[in-house]
């Protein structure tokens, strides 16, 4: 289905707020919105669901305490145990203190590059990934918000315009 | 806006009349335009010092590690003083990026980019120490817990040698990765306002496609707060980790329990005279005088008392539960009288003069808001911290438990040359950096323009509104008025 979306540029990160406030109040869908940096409550005012991937780093992490919990196990425990300076590895738990470091470590790999692997899948980020902001400026210091158009690119123009959008135009959505 | 509000009687993060454009013509400026005479000298001289270093690590690893000074009484010398001296020194990129970022300190955003590029950067030339150590480099990945074909043994996870494999590079992979997603936006920029193709290519490939929405910016700011919460014990753990290689040992000087903290405190100490050093050329040489302002200066030179005094106390300990033992080993420590007073008492006093004298000067407001002085202190710390490091090893084991075999260390040409050479390599990827790379995180820097501003705050300071303030005339030539008053035309005729 193609569908058309409205898009509408501003140049102020204050007035594509109260934008958004008046565009949501009048009940139309916003597609998206492009920005320079993150603005501070956009997220919110979009209604946006908060992101998980602070949990999945959680979890990430967990496999990562376990996998070095387990290897160290199997490798200084249960394969080849050996006496090193009069300590003998016998037994995990008395051994745990020399491992807590690398327990440590590896929670931290886990956690910190799976979780920024999978940001960067969900978020569609990888190399020689197209861009995909429809004006280049909106990485300078233009913001640009999109809205879904039914049969209402009048009334839509009007309360963008009105809204302080320095452009208004339609577009097919690809 | 409300949410804009910064007290007014704090400086201001960005100086002069900018506007968001400004701030990205500001960063994109040094990438676009073409490299002055100096960069070249620079980075020719810093070219000639890698070449040479390559030339001693290549000699020492087709000959043997005995083309170095060591002998058998200090069998660890110039190699492990400069790892931990480049370890410590990308210690302050983390802190400045994760710690600063969950204190919510503003004035880290001007200098994170360069702070980390510096981390990344030093933590490549303190691992190149280790490998070269090892004779065979070849052999390296013996390091890594792989299924043995070797013979019978595993790696030996009770050792602080090991734990230093899996702490640096977690350490340098979590802090590139972390570099990277905070360049993504900045990258995207200058994918933008490129006009030639290569160019374009090039920035688009490294933008990995950004595209700015909402979602990805909600995205974004939480993996870079999870990030910092993850990188913040890391960074501390590193410098801990590399303590253990000496405080898990039994050479008196070494086997002491205050080592983690101290060698903390001390690669902060030295990371951020290192940021120090290389911002105060770059915000020159880049034009940046407007981001990275005195203010900023004096911010890091609170941070370097702050340290430098931890070190200090350190230092005092030391010193006086040496003397306070009785013991006679204990008197050939590195902070000790017989260290005070032996051979190596230039060694002890460089330490003590260039990490505790020096810095206690910035007490003094005047000094640590002056750019030369901070300058001067910042590189007399980096020395400072050199010393520490080849004080606590060499001194440390020139007087050992038997004195029959106690010695002095002298340096080869090819210690003194690979040290050259690291620091050489260090500038050729920094320079490299600061002509390709947006060198401030541009939209971070946006997102405090408003709160942090000069511009801005004075307008608030004058009771003005901030809405609309972002509109600048040089990119709104289409501005919104027109766009209105063609409309109402539009409204007026079909009426």
């Amino acid at each position: 289905m193609a569908s058309k979306v409205i898009q509408a540029i501003y140049n102020d990160d204050d007035v594509l707020m109260l934008a958004v406030k008046r565009v949501k109040e009048a009940h139309h869908h916003i597609e998206e919105i492009y920005t320079p940096f993150p603005v501070h409550g956009l997220d919110k005012a979009m209604g946006l669901a908060p992101t998980r991937l602070a949990i999945t780093a959680f979890m990430y992490g967990c496999v990562g305490i376990s996998v070095a919990v387990l290897m160290m196990n199997f490798i200084m425990i249960e394969d080849w145990p050996q006496n090193i300076g009069g300590k003998p590895s016998f037994s995990f738990i008395e051994n745990m203190p020399a491992f807590v470091p690398i327990m440590f470590e590896m929670t931290v790999f886990f956690a910190a590059h799976l979780m920024v692997i999978t940001f960067y899948m969900r978020s569609r980020l990888w190399p020689f990934k197209k861009a995909e902001n429809p004006d280049v400026r909106t990485t300078d210091d233009h913001f640009l918000m999109e809205v879904s158009l039914n049969d209402n690119e009048d009334e839509l123009t009007r309360l963008l315009v009105d809204t302080g959008a320095v452009e208004v135009k339609v577009s097919e959505k690809h | 806006m409300a949410s804009h509000y910064e007290a007014p009687i704090r400086e201001p993060l960005v100086t002069g009349e900018k506007s968001y454009h400004d701030v990205t013509v500001d960063v994109a400026a040094p990438v676009e335009g073409r490299a002055n005479k100096q960069w070249w000298i620079v980075f020719s001289i810093a070219l000639v010092a890698f070449l040479w270093g390559l030339g001693c690590i290549i000699y020492t690893v087709s000959t043997g590690i005995g083309v170095w000074g060591l002998n058998k009484t200090v069998g660890w010398a110039w190699d492990i003083t400069n790892f931990v001296w480049w370890v410590g020194i990308g210690h302050a990129g983390t802190l400045i990026s994760a710690v600063l970022l969950l204190f919510r300190q503003k004035w880290r955003m001007a200098v994170n980019r360069s702070a980390e590029a510096m981390t990344i950067f030093s933590v490549v030339q303190a691992g190149l120490f280790p490998i070269i150590h090892m004779g065979r480099p070849w052999l390296a990945y013996w390091v890594l817990p792989i299924p043995n074909q070797f013979g019978s043994l595993w790696v030996n996870f009770n050792s602080p040698l090991l734990w230093d494999v899996f702490a640096i590079s977690t350490y340098l992979s979590v802090s590139l990765v972390f570099w990277w997603t905070g360049l993504l936006p900045d990258f995207a920029m200058l994918r933008d306002r490129a006009v030639k193709p290569f160019q374009k290519k090039i920035y688009s490939l490294l933008s990995f496609g950004w595209s700015g929405r909402a979602k990805d910016w909600q995205r974004f700011e939480e993996v870079s707060l999870v990030l910092a919460g993850l990188a913040t014990p890391l960074v501390l753990s590193v410098h801990t980790i590399v303590s253990f290689d000496f405080a898990t040992s039994v050479i008196p000087g070494w086997h002491s329990t205050i080592y983690p903290p101290y060698f903390v405190a001390g690669a902060i100490f030295s990371g951020f005279a290192m940021v120090l050093t290389l911002l105060i050329i770059m915000r020159k040489v880049s034009n940046l005088e407007a981001y990275i302002t005195r203010g900023h200066i004096e911010y890091m030179n609170k941070v370097i008392l702050l340290t430098g005094g931890v070190v200090s106390v350190a230092y005092i300990t030391e010193f006086v539960i040496a003397w306070y033992s009785g013991s006679n080993y204990e008197d050939y420590t590195y902070l000790s009288i017989g260290a005070a007073t032996g051979p190596y008492w230039w060694a002890f006093w460089a330490l003590i003069i260039c990490n505790f004298v020096v810095p206690q000067t910035l007490w003094i407001k005047k000094l640590r808001r002056n750019y030369i002085w901070s300058f001067i202190c910042s590189i007399v710390i980096n020395i400072g911290m050199w010393f520490e490091r080849f004080d606590i090893i060499v001194i440390n084991l020139s007087k050992g438990h038997l004195p029959s075999s106690w010695t002095m260390f002298s340096p080869t040409f090819v210690d003194i040359g690979i040290f050259i050479g690291t620091i050489g390599f260090f500038f050729v990827l920094f320079l490299l950096y600061a002509r390709t790379f947006p060198v401030i995180a541009q939209a971070e820097v946006k997102t405090i323009l408003k709160s942090s501003g000069e511009r801005y705050k004075r307008l608030r300071e004058e009771g003005k509104s901030l809405v609309g303030t972002g509109a600048d005339a040089r990119t709104s030539v289409i501005a919104g008025t027109s766009t209105k008053e063609n409309l109402d035309q539009d409204t007026k005729n079909n009426s």
